[in-house]
Order: structure tokens, then C-alpha cells, then sequence
């Protein structure tokens, strides 16, 4: 258990000094969502209309920005070889690097989301099952997103097929997570779809790691 | 190592691991052979059944009270998108199968139905396409069937580019095959779609609990398309893994020519 945390830490304490990957994921996120009324043309009506699909396609690729440093940088320098070898079973290493990530870069998302619905004029009673929604969903894109990562940290430029691997797999996140907000703006129940991004979070729990574990250790082989 | 002595092998020895079951054909030239023996039948029966098939579809089924003609462009639709789900399948299966018993021609099996499991989901959505426009007015909608199939077609493309990525090819299959049990989860997601989510696309009308619920005359050409499209898959399939045999056969030979130079 006491290695799990100290995987946990030392992926926080390596993000916090290198202060520059979670910023970058959130200057993302903000820059994409800035694209669209930019291109859309700002008609109140319209951005309003497509705020929460907006928010959740950018955090989205914003998640894909930051899945490089899950299991890349680690790979690399041997110290995934090492854990592999030394460590507690690579199931639950995955599972805390995830966490790790997510604290990293979904939150911030998490975090951000509101004020740039805000932009957007999203309506008032959206805010609340955007965050909702995106505290469920993000937790689940990491971990689906590792398991993209995983299949590629050893592929030559591996960022683009990541992103065609990832991209369908995370569809229905993205599906339910606007769902979620579109209900609570028209005012009909919010519940059940919190209750399938529940449920997608805790199949992602559930499964993802042995995919991503897996494909770890094809990749050390 | 083990690869390139079962490539190689010419002669009729079983494994030296044991010839239980399937096994037995992990020798290429007794695959070579059988595949031999069943693609003349496969090939003729699909040539023999799509073009009954197209027959009845044709000429024999009756036209639509309220679409006309144009309702028989079901009769490659239909049977287009259960081969891509049954490719699908059968892909998922044979990388199972791969990542578990280690069979050589599992994973070769699932790489050779990428390629026509993707032409089958490209052949629904645009046959789809075409009938949706006479039919609901639009070329295309994105209603929970139509996005979930073109997300099967994403996952068909991405495990392609997989197989490509990987140097090594032990490495890619197992890769590969993760990938495939992975977007396995998409399989019922389509079938349900339509019970699950009441838009545009219809309910399921044949393989239903209730039995079908179209008449006999609509869906026997179907059934024969169905079978015609899927011994048009064991025809491709069949060549695919022959091809693959004989890829790796010629890549080993070339590597001793050269390393004897």
C-alpha cells in the first residue's frame, strides 16, 4: 500500500516541478473552447445552444494532450521496468498513475470548466451538473485514456494513433457528460445519467487496468 | 523463434508442443492445404449465393407499399451491417483466443478480418446513406445506431493502424488484440442502440426475442445475402491468412539469404 502512495507522490511531486504540463493542459482547454466563438460567430443564442457539447469536446482533447505523460516520460528513463519488477502488482500501479493524472490534469479541467461555461452564457442551471458530470467523467477518460497510452508508449510518433485509438473509446463519455448538462438545462432528471457516467466510471475502474497493465507489459518485454 | 520454425515447417510433423485440436493447423502447411481444399467452395458459394441472393432481392421480393423500389437497397444494407458486426465478433474472438492459448493463426485471423469487417461497415453506412435520403430525407442523422456504427468503423481503422505500428509482430498482435477486446464493448452498445434510444433509426425487426417481423418473402433474400456475404468473408479471410503464411515464409527466407552472404 505504502508503494502505491509513494508512486502517487512521486508522480504529484514531478508534475508540481515541472509546473508547466498542468498549465499547459489548462491553456489548452481554454484556448480551444476561445476557438469556437470565434469561429461560430458570438449570437448569445447559438453558444449557448452548444456550450456544454463546447466544454466537453475540449476537455476532451485537452485529456488527450495530457495522456503523454502517464506512462511516456516513465517508460522511458526504465523506472516503469523497475516498479514492473519490484513493485506491487502492475494492475495497481496503473490505477495509481492514474489518480495521479487525474489530480494533474482532470481536475484543473474540472476546475476551469465553470468559468469557461460562463463564456459560452451557458444557463444557470447547468454549472452544477457540469461539474458533476465532469467529476465523473474525467476519472474515466484518464483511465481509458491509459489504456491508449499504454498500447502506444513504444510506437514511433504514437501521438496521432493515440488519439485515433482513444478518441471512439471515449465517445460515450462524451455522450452522457453533455447529456447530463443538456437535462438539468431543460429541467428534466439529471439522475440517471450521472447514474450511467457512475457506471462507466467504476466499468473503467474495473477494467481498464488490466488492458493498460497488459499492454505495459508487452511494451517491457 | 517459434514462428519462424512453424513458417518454415514443410513437412507433415504435428508441433513438437502437441497436436491437441486446433493446433494442428498452427502448422502452415497443413493450413496450406486445408485452406487449399475449402477456398474453391467458398468462393463458389458466394459468387452462387450473393447472385441468388441479388436474384430474389431483385426481381422475386416484392416492392414496398410505401417506399417502392428503393426498399431493396436493404437487401445489401442489412446484411452489410450484420457481417461488420459479425466481423467484429469474430475478430474479438480470434484475438481472445490469440492472447490466451498463444494460437499463431488466431491473431493472423484477426488481422486478416480488420480489412473486411471495415469494408462492411463502410459498404452499411453508405448503403445506409443512400436509403436514408429517398427514405427519411436526409443523408445522414446522428442518431444512437448510425454514430455507434461509424464508431465501430473508427475502431475497425485505429486496430489497423495498430498492426502497423509495431516493428515486431508478435508485439503488434498482442497489442492488437488488447485494442480489439477493448472496443468489444461497442458490439452490444450497437445492437441495443436502437432499443435503448428511440431516434430515428428503426427497432430490430429479425433478430428479435419476438421472432421476425418481416414476412417470408423479405427474409429469405436476406438470409441468402447473409450467407452469401459470410462465405464471402471465410473466401477473404481464407486468402488473407494465406497470404500472411506466405509473407512471413518469404520474409525469413530473405533474412538467411542475406545473412549468409
Amino acid at each position: 500500500m505504502s508503494a502505491l502512495a509513494a508512486i502517487i507522490a512521486r508522480d504529484l511531486r514531478i508534475a508540481a516541478r515541472q509546473g508547466s504540463a498542468t498549465l499547459l493542459v489548462v491553456v489548452f482547454f481554454v484556448l480551444t473552447v476561445t476557438l469556437f466563438p470565434l469561429g461560430v460567430g458570438p449570437e448569445p443564442g447559438i453558444l449557448a445552444r452548444i456550450a456544454a457539447g463546447v466544454v466537453w469536446v475540449a476537455a476532451l482533447l485537452a485529456s488527450l494532450i495530457a495522456l503523454d505523460r502517464l506512462f511516456q516520460a516513465d517508460f522511458e528513463d526504465g523506472s516503469l521496468e523497475l516498479i514492473l519488477l519490484s513493485g506491487p502488482p502492475l494492475e495497481l500501479v496503473v490505477l495509481a498513475k492514474a489518480l495521479a493524472h487525474w489530480l494533474t490534469s482532470g481536475l484543473p479541467l474540472l476546475l476551469v470548466s465553470p468559468l469557461l461555461a460562463v463564456t459560452l452564457q451557458m444557463p444557470a442551471e447547468g454549472y452544477l451538473a457540469l461539474l458533476a458530470a465532469m467529476a465523473l467523467g474525467t476519472p474515466s477518460l484518464s483511465l481509458i485514456g491509459g489504456i491508449g497510452a499504454a498500447l502506444t508508449v513504444n510506437v514511433r510518433r504514437g501521438g496521432v494513433l493515440l488519439s485515433l485509438l482513444v478518441l471512439p473509446l471515449y465517445v460515450p463519455v462524451l455522450i452522457f457528460g453533455v447529456s447530463t448538462v443538456e437535462a438539468a438545462i431543460t429541467g428534466i432528471a439529471v439522475k440517471p445519467h450521472l447514474l450511467i457516467l457512475l457506471a462507466g466510471f467504476f466499468g473503467s475502474i474495473a477494467l481498464a487496468p488490466w488492458a493498460s497493465a497488459g499492454a505495459l507489459r508487452l511494451a517491457l518485454e | 523463434m517459434a514462428t519462424e520454425a512453424m513458417a518454415l515447417s514443410q513437412t507433415d510433423k504435428a508441433p513438437a508442443r502437441g497436436a491437441a485440436g486446433l493446433h494442428r493447423f498452427a502448422n502452415p502447411a497443413r493450413f496450406s492445404r486445408l485452406s487449399a481444399r475449402l477456398l474453391p467452395w467458398t468462393a463458389a458459394l458466394a459468387v452462387g449465393l450473393i447472385a441468388l441472393g441479388l436474384y430474389l432481392a431483385l426481381f422475386v421480393a416484392p416492392a414496398d407499399y410505401q417506399q417502392g423500389q428503393s426498399v431493396r437497397i436493404m437487401f445489401v444494407h442489412v446484411p452489410s451491417a450484420w457481417m461488420a458486426l459479425f466481423c467484429y465478433s469474430f475478430m474479438a474472438l480470434a484475438s481472445a483466443v490469440g492472447l490466451i492459448w498463444r494460437h499463431p493463426l488466431a491473431d493472423l485471423a484477426a488481422k486478416a478480418t480488420a480489412p473486411v469487417g471495415a469494408l462492411f461497415t463502410f459498404t452499411a453506412l453508405l448503403t445506409g446513406s443512400l436509403w436514408g435520403k429517398p427514405m427519411w430525407g436526409t443523408w445522414w442523422v446522428w442518431d444512437a445506431r448510425l454514430t455507434s456504427v461509424l464508431v465501430l468503423f473508427f475502431l475497425y481503422l485505429g486496430y489497423m493502424a495498430l498492426w502497423q505500428a509495431f516493428d515486431d509482430d508478435a508485439k503488434a498482435a498482442r497489442a492488437a488484440a488488447i485494442l480489439a477486446l477493448v472496443g468489444a464493448v461497442n458490439v452490444p452498445i450497437i445492437k441495443f442502440s436502437v432499443d435503448w434510444w428511440n431516434t430515428l433509426h428503426q427497432p430490430a425487426s429479425v433478430l428479435r426475442l419476438d421472432g421476425p417481423a418481416i414476412h417470408a418473402s423479405m427474409l429469405w433474400p436476406l438470409v441468402v445475402m447473409t450467407l452469401g456475404f459470410t462465405c464471402y468473408f471465410a473466401t477473404v479471410l481464407l486468402l488473407g491468412l494465406r497470404a500472411e503464411l506466405n509473407e512471413r515464409r518469404a520474409r525469413i527466407l530473405r533474412q538467411r539469404a542475406l545473412s549468409r552472404l
